[in-house]
C-alpha cells in the first residue's frame, strides 16, 4: 500500500518561494488502478516526483507498505510523460528494456528472456532489435511501459503517459494499459489531465485542486469491468462521473485552490 | 560522379602543380617529377619504420591521454560545480597557453625523447576534450537522468549507460579539434628538438639543401593529415551510428 499523508511541496525560498503542492493525503492499495486528475498546473508531476522517490517533499510523509520511501523503491517503476526523452536512444529497444535489470539478474540470458516476455506483453514482439527513433510515438511509449513491466513492479507509475499520442493510439494504449493490469495485478497510479481517460481507467479518480494542490475529492468508480471504448463510455453512469469530476475542476481552475479540501465528499458515489 | 566531382580539383591542383614546376630552375621549386622520386625515396618504405611510426605513434599515444584524461576530468567537472569553480581558472590558463610555448620547458625538464613530445601532445590536446565534455555532460537531458534514478542505477551504471553515451557526439567533436591541434604539435615538437620523426627529416632536409625531400616530407604531412581524419570519421560513425540515424531520420 502506497500511502501519501500531508504531502507539501514548495520550490525555492524567501519571497521567491512557489507553493506547488499544499496538501495531499491519499492511499492506494493494492492492486488498484487509481488516476490522478487536475488542472494544467496542478503540481500532478511534481506529486508524483516525490512518490517515486526523485524529489524530497517539503514536508509531509510518502511510505510504501509502512516504510518511508526517501530514495527510488525497487517496488515502484515510473513511466514518464515524454517518451522521446525517457528512452536513451543510443540503445535499441530490448537493451532499453533491459538496462534497469542488470542490478536484478546476473546472467544475461535471465534478463533477455524477461526483456522477452515484457515486449510480448506489450506487442513488440520483433521489435527488439530496433532503436527507439526508428519506432512511432505510439510504440515508443510501449517500449517505455514494457521497461516498467520488466522491472517487475508492485506499483506502477505513469505520468500522463499519452499526452504526446494520437486519438486513436491513446484508446489502444488505454486498452493495452487495462489488459496488463489484469494479468499482472500491477498496482496503477496514473497521472492525466483527460478526464475521460481517468473515468476509463480507474477504480478512483483523486481530482486534484489547481496550485497549491489539494485533494478536492475523491470519486469512486462503480463502472463494470472489463472496461470496453465503446460500451463503457456509451453508460450514463460513465457520463454523470465524467461531468462531475469535469465540473470539479473547471471550479477550481476558475478559483484556484479550495481553502478547506472536502476529501471525503460521496458525491460521486452512488450509494 | 559523385567520385568524379571529388577527385576533380584535387587532380587539377597536381596537374597545375606539374605543369608550372615542369621547366622550373629555381632550386626552391623542384619540378614535382623530383619531388616524386624523393618521396619514393624516401617513404616507400625506408623511412616508415625509422621516422613515419615514431612520429604517428607519438601523435596517437598524447591523443589518447588526452582523450582519456579529458573525458575523466571533464565528466567530473561537468557534475560538481564546486570543483569547476575551484578548477576554472586553472583550465582557463592552461587552454590559454600557445603550445608551442611549452616545448623548451618540456625539453628542458623531460629532454628530447618519445615522452616529452607526447607528453606537450596531450597537454595542448587536453583542453578540447575536457571542454567539450564538461559542456556535454552539463546539457545531458535531466529527464534522463530521473530514469535512470527512478530505476536505480548505480553511478558508474549512470555513467556508462547515460551521461558518456549522450555526451559522446559532443566529445568526440572535441577530439576532432583536438586531432587536428595533436598534428600541428607533432610536426613542431620533432622540429625544436628530435632525432627522428617526419618533421625532423623534412626540417633536415632543408638544413642540408635537399629540396625535393623537404617538399616529399611536406606532401606525406598532407597525406598523412588526410589519412588520420578520414580514419577518425570512419571511427566516429561506428561509435555514434545511432546519433547519425537519430539525426538523419528528424
Amino acid at each position: 500500500m502506497l500511502s501519501v499523508t500531508n504531502l507539501r511541496k514548495t520550490y525555492g525560498s524567501g519571497g521567491q518561494a512557489v507553493e506547488a503542492i499544499r496538501d495531499l493525503t491519499l492511499t492506494v492499495d493494492k492492486g488498484e488502478f487509481v488516476c490522478i486528475v487536475g488542472p494544467s498546473g496542478a503540481g500532478k508531476t511534481t506529486m508524483l516526483k516525490c512518490l517515486c522517490g526523485l524529489l524530497k517533499p517539503s514536508s509531509g510523509t510518502v511510505t510504501l507498505d509502512g516504510a518511508p520511501v526517501t530514495g527510488p523503491p525497487k517496488e515502484i517503476a515510473s513511466v514518464f510523460q515524454d517518451y522521446s526523452r525517457s528512452l536513451m536512444p543510443w540503445f535499441t529497444v530490448q537493451r532499453n528494456v533491459g538496462l534497469p535489470l542488470r542490478n536484478r539478474y546476473r546472467s544475461a540470458a535471465d534478463r533477455a528472456e524477461r526483456v522477452a516476455t515484457a515486449l510480448d506483453a506489450v506487442g513488440l514482439s520483433g521489435f527488439g532489435d530496433r532503436y527507439p527513433w526508428q519506432l512511432s510515438g505510439g510504440m515508443q511509449q510501449r517500449v517505455a511501459i514494457a521497461r516498467g513491466l520488466a522491472y517487475a513492479p508492485e506499483i506502477l507509475l505513469l505520468d500522463e503517459p499519452f499526452a504526446s499520442v494520437d486519438a486513436q493510439t491513446r484508446a489502444d494504449l488505454e486498452d493495452l494499459i487495462l489488459r496488463v493490469r489484469d494479468d499482472t495485478g500491477v498496482t496503477m497510479l496514473l497521472v492525466t489531465h483527460d478526464i475521460d481517460e481517468a473515468v476509463y481507467l480507474a477504480d478512483r479518480v483523486v481530482v486534484m485542486s489547481a496550485r497549491p494542490s489539494v485533494v478536492l475529492e475523491t470519486v469512486p468508480v462503480d463502472l463494470p469491468r472489463p472496461r470496453d471504448q465503446v460500451t463503457t463510455k456509451r453508460l450514463p453512469r460513465f457520463a454523470e462521473l465524467r461531468a462531475h469530476v469535469l465540473t470539479l475542476i473547471r471550479r477550481t481552475a476558475l478559483d484556484g485552490a479550495a481553502p478547506t479540501p472536502d476529501q471525503h465528499s460521496t458525491i460521486g458515489a452512488r450509494r | 560522379m559523385r567520385i568524379v566531382l571529388r577527385l576533380l580539383v584535387p587532380v587539377l591542383l597536381v596537374l597545375l602543380w606539374w605543369t608550372t614546376s615542369a621547366g622550373s630552375t629555381s632550386p626552391f621549386y623542384p619540378p614535382l617529377r623530383e619531388v616524386l622520386a624523393a618521396f619514393q625515396e624516401s617513404w616507400l618504405f625506408t623511412r616508415l619504420g625509422s621516422d613515419l611510426v615514431p612520429s604517428v605513434t607519438r601523435l596517437l599515444a598524447g591523443l589518447l591521454i588526452a582523450t582519456v584524461v579529458g573525458i575523466a576530468v571533464g565528466a567530473a567537472l561537468g557534475r560538481s560545480r564546486l570543483l569547476m569553480q575551484a578548477l576554472n581558472p586553472a583550465v582557463q590558463f592552461g587552454r590559454s597557453l600557445p603550445g608551442t610555448a611549452l616545448i623548451p620547458i618540456s625539453v628542458v625538464l623531460f629532454g628530447i625523447g618519445d615522452g616529452s613530445k607526447i607528453l606537450v601532445i596531450a597537454f595542448v590536446c587536453l583542453f578540447p576534450v575536457l571542454l567539450n565534455t564538461v559542456d556535454a555532460v552539463r546539457g545531458v537531458d535531466p529527464h534522463l537522468e530521473d530514469v535512470a534514478r527512478s530505476y536505480r542505477l548505480t553511478p558508474a551504471q549512470r555513467l556508462a549507460f547515460v551521461l558518456l553515451p549522450a555526451a559522446a557526439p559532443q566529445i568526440f567533436a572535441g577530439i576532432r579539434t583536438a586531432l587536428g591541434i595533436a598534428f600541428i604539435m607533432m610536426v613542431v615538437t620533432e622540429l625544436y628538438a628530435a632525432t627522428n620523426g617526419v618533421g625532423f627529416v623534412t626540417l633536415s632536409a632543408r638544413n642540408s639543401f635537399d629540396v625535393p625531400q623537404m617538399w616529399a616530407g611536406t606532401v606525406l604531412l598532407g597525406l598523412l593529415g588526410v589519412a588520420l581524419s578520414a580514419l577518425f570519421l570512419v571511427l566516429q560513425r561506428r561509435v555514434l551510428s545511432w546519433h547519425i540515424g537519430m539525426t538523419e531520420r528528424n
